[in-house]
């Protein structure tokens, strides 16, 4: 089964400089109880988003007409808590094909690739950069380049390489998934049964 | 060179290494839950394939369940929903169910060690960060994400890169009234909620080694909270005697084989760890979180820290998460009223916990302003408690007893900790909403929560034990 491929985006961006957002801000419990993938992108960061009567919070930068884009800019440790995937498949399912910060918990981290969403880990002093800069211009765009592995600021030429794991980096740009790996080494799965 | 447990029981388990690709790890047991499993389900549905060892997989109902009068119908439509959907996948792919009513039922992490599945030298993932809990058998248990559960389902096996090993000793004796749950507290704070991202953590020294099976699963259960991919700890006579005899223990020639590989399963002395930190257990006093997320926790008597002494980039995420709590710089908890007790969870609900709590609160009474919820982990313990006699203790001290489940920890099934609330909690996350929405909570252990619902404020556990006690 193919996954969405990602090579290389140049797009606004929206700025959410907060530390340790953890999975339980992403998508909360309550809204786990779907049995699909879909749909998960209008509870997005709900009780920042949104006040107790589902009314919008205007000083949530969701909420803010000025910004926008497909790649999200966050504090460091993002995603830390739940392993809940329903956290990337609602940051993707919102328009999002990329997340920044300069720190990703693990188990975010892996799901966000499974579902064709890059995290980009940039050192302290690049996001504190990117920071600044989307501040001084809400439109200021960002280009990120899976293939060639580097995140530049558009307007003012800084940028930085970015690792990635050269399989997850595989599966990306081509669309392969685990299951399809794996599979295709089912005879070695099987010989490791036998051999305990 | 000596190998550390982590690298041991990894090696066990590789079933191709090559350049370039993560490690294919096989998977002994995979545990799955109602939340994390249907769209996992689906997508082997979409692909044509079975689950590949079915009878490696079990599955229980714990996220969505309500957890009192458990017999009737899940009353909110969603949940029911959801619980049916596992009930009708573990049918259709031939996948053994404790679901509602079954004698077994329980919170993954709680039924997996009750039942002698979890075991020493074994490899387990669940659709659940607090898989990490099993690693206290000193076997590799890590929380999975849903793409992840369908591969292991799939596959058994699981694609994953080596992480690092970081070992974590703890050594000395502890204060009276400082237990497993204040260890975890305290090393996450000393380390912060990132501080283990990336790392295998193994837990050593001989404060660790005096803990019981159910300390060291409080343990290994919150090494994901400073972002660990797992923790675990040796096996020794206290985990061999834990397993002996259980439902799905070896038995016989099988038991003595298991027992004299599980006697291999320790790190060499000579064995590399990437980190290695050590904390002093006459260091720690009861602990307490005052923050949004688990490293920020104190000595029950210390005051919350000032916003200066943060960095300056730090600064507005601990100012957010102070306002959430409604507290300022250099706040004192101790003395503060509190509103709901709730003690339960993967992390402390096992039958030593409801036992520690029953001893304490025997005699006493919970104070007015506080609601009490006291959640057994599985079923066995509630009957375990209830023949102990704990359930008429609780009821007498106004903590009523009731049905198993995940309940106030994470604010999914029924019981939720209103908007503005404080919560005293025996769980795992204090992250914003996580037990409902607006809800705030302050993570301790057993018996300082039992302690505080009696006040009916945050409380020093200590005030109440005499020196000949704990």
């Amino acid at each position: 089964m193919s996954t969405k491929i990602f090579k290389h985006i140049q797009t606004s961006v929206v700025p959410l400089p907060i530390e340790n957002i953890d999975t339980d801000q992403i998508i909360p419990a309550r809204f786990l109880k779907a049995t699909t993938r879909e749909g998960f992108g209008n509870n997005l960061f709900r009780d920042w988003r949104f006040d107790n009567d589902g009314n919008p919070k205007p000083d949530f930068v969701l909420n803010h007409p000025i910004y926008s884009g497909k790649i999200l800019v966050a504090g460091k440790n993002f995603g830390c808590g739940s392993s809940r995937e329903h956290a990337a498949w609602a940051i993707a399912d919102y328009g999002f094909d990329a997340v920044v910060s300069s720190f990703f918990a693990d188990i975010f981290k892996g799901n966000a690739l499974n579902n064709g969403l890059l995290p980009v880990q940039v050192s302290d002093d690049f996001l504190k950069r990117l920071f600044e800069v989307i501040d001084a211009d809400p439109h200021a765009e960002v280009e990120i380049d899976l293939v060639d592995q580097f995140i530049k600021i558009v307007k003012t030429g800084e940028q930085e390489s970015f690792e990635v794991n050269p399989y997850k980096k595989a599966c990306m740009t081509n669309g392969y998934d685990d299951i399809d790996y794996i599979l295709s080494k089912k005879e070695l799965v099987e010989e490791f049964e036998a051999a305990r | 060179m000596g190998q550390t447990l982590f690298d041991k029981i990894w090696d066990a388990h590789v079933v191709s290494s090559n350049e370039g690709f993560p490690d294919i790890l096989y998977i002994d047991t995979h545990f799955i839950h109602e939340v994390t499993s249907p769209q996992a389900f689906d997508g082997l549905r979409a692909r044509g394939l079975p689950v590949f060892r079915p009878q490696q997989t079990v599955a229980t109902a714990d996220h969505n369940v309500p957890t009192w009068d458990q017999h009737l119908p899940i009353k909110e439509e969603l949940s029911r929903y959801q619980v049916d959907m596992l009930t009708k996948n573990c049918a259709e792919f031939g996948i053994e169910l404790y679901g509602l009513g079954h004698p077994f039922q329980g919170i993954v992490h709680v039924i997996g060690p009750e039942l002698g599945i979890t075991r020493p030298g074994g490899t387990y993932v669940c659709g659940d960060s607090h898989t990490s809990t099993h690693g206290a058998f000193g076997a590799i248990a890590f929380g999975i994400g849903t793409s992840q559960v369908e591969q292991v389902m799939a596959t058994q096996c699981l694609l994953q890169s080596r992480p690092k090993r970081m070992k974590i000793e703890v050594n000395g004796r502890l204060q009276k009234g400082v237990g497993a749950k204040d260890i975890i507290l305290y090393i996450i704070s000393q380390i912060s909620a990132a501080g283990g991202t990336g790392y295998a953590v193994e837990y050593a020294g001989d404060t660790i080694r005096a803990l019981s099976m159910e300390g060291r699963m409080t343990i290994c259960n919150m090494s994901i909270e400073m972002g660990a991919r797992c923790g675990l700890i040796a096996p020794d006579e206290t985990t061999i005697n834990y397993v002996k005899g259980r439902e799905f223990a070896p038995k016989g020639e099988e038991w003595d084989k298991a027992v004299a590989y599980w006697q291999t399963l320790y790190s060499d002395e000579d064995a590399e760890f990437d980190s290695i930190l050590s904390f002093k257990a006459e260091d720690i006093e009861p602990m307490i979180t005052y923050g949004t997320n688990p490293g920020m926790g104190i000595g029950v008597t210390q005051h919350v820290p000032e916003t200066a002494s943060f960095e300056q980039k730090e600064q507005g995420s601990y100012k957010k998460a102070l306002d959430y709590m409604g507290l300022h710089d250099d706040q004192q908890l101790l003395g503060k009223p509190i509103d709901y007790v709730f003690i339960g969870s993967c992390t402390n609900s096992r039958i030593e916990d409801l036992r520690e709590v029953a001893q304490f609160v025997k005699g006493k009474h919970k104070a007015e302003n506080v609601t009490v919820w006291v959640v057994p982990g599985s079923k066995q313990v509630q009957e375990q408690a209830i023949r102990e006699g704990l359930d008429k203790i609780f009821d007498a001290a106004g903590f009523p007893l009731r049905e198993p489940g995940c309940s106030a920890c994470l604010g999914m099934n029924e019981d939720k900790i209103p908007a503005g609330k404080y919560c005293v909690s025996t769980s795992n996350r204090n992250f914003e909403g996580r037990q409902g929405p607006n809800s705030r909570t302050f993570l301790a252990s057993p018996l300082t929560a039992a302690a505080s619902a009696i006040t009916g404020k945050v409380t020093d556990i200590r005030e109440f034990l005499s020196e000949e006690v704990v």
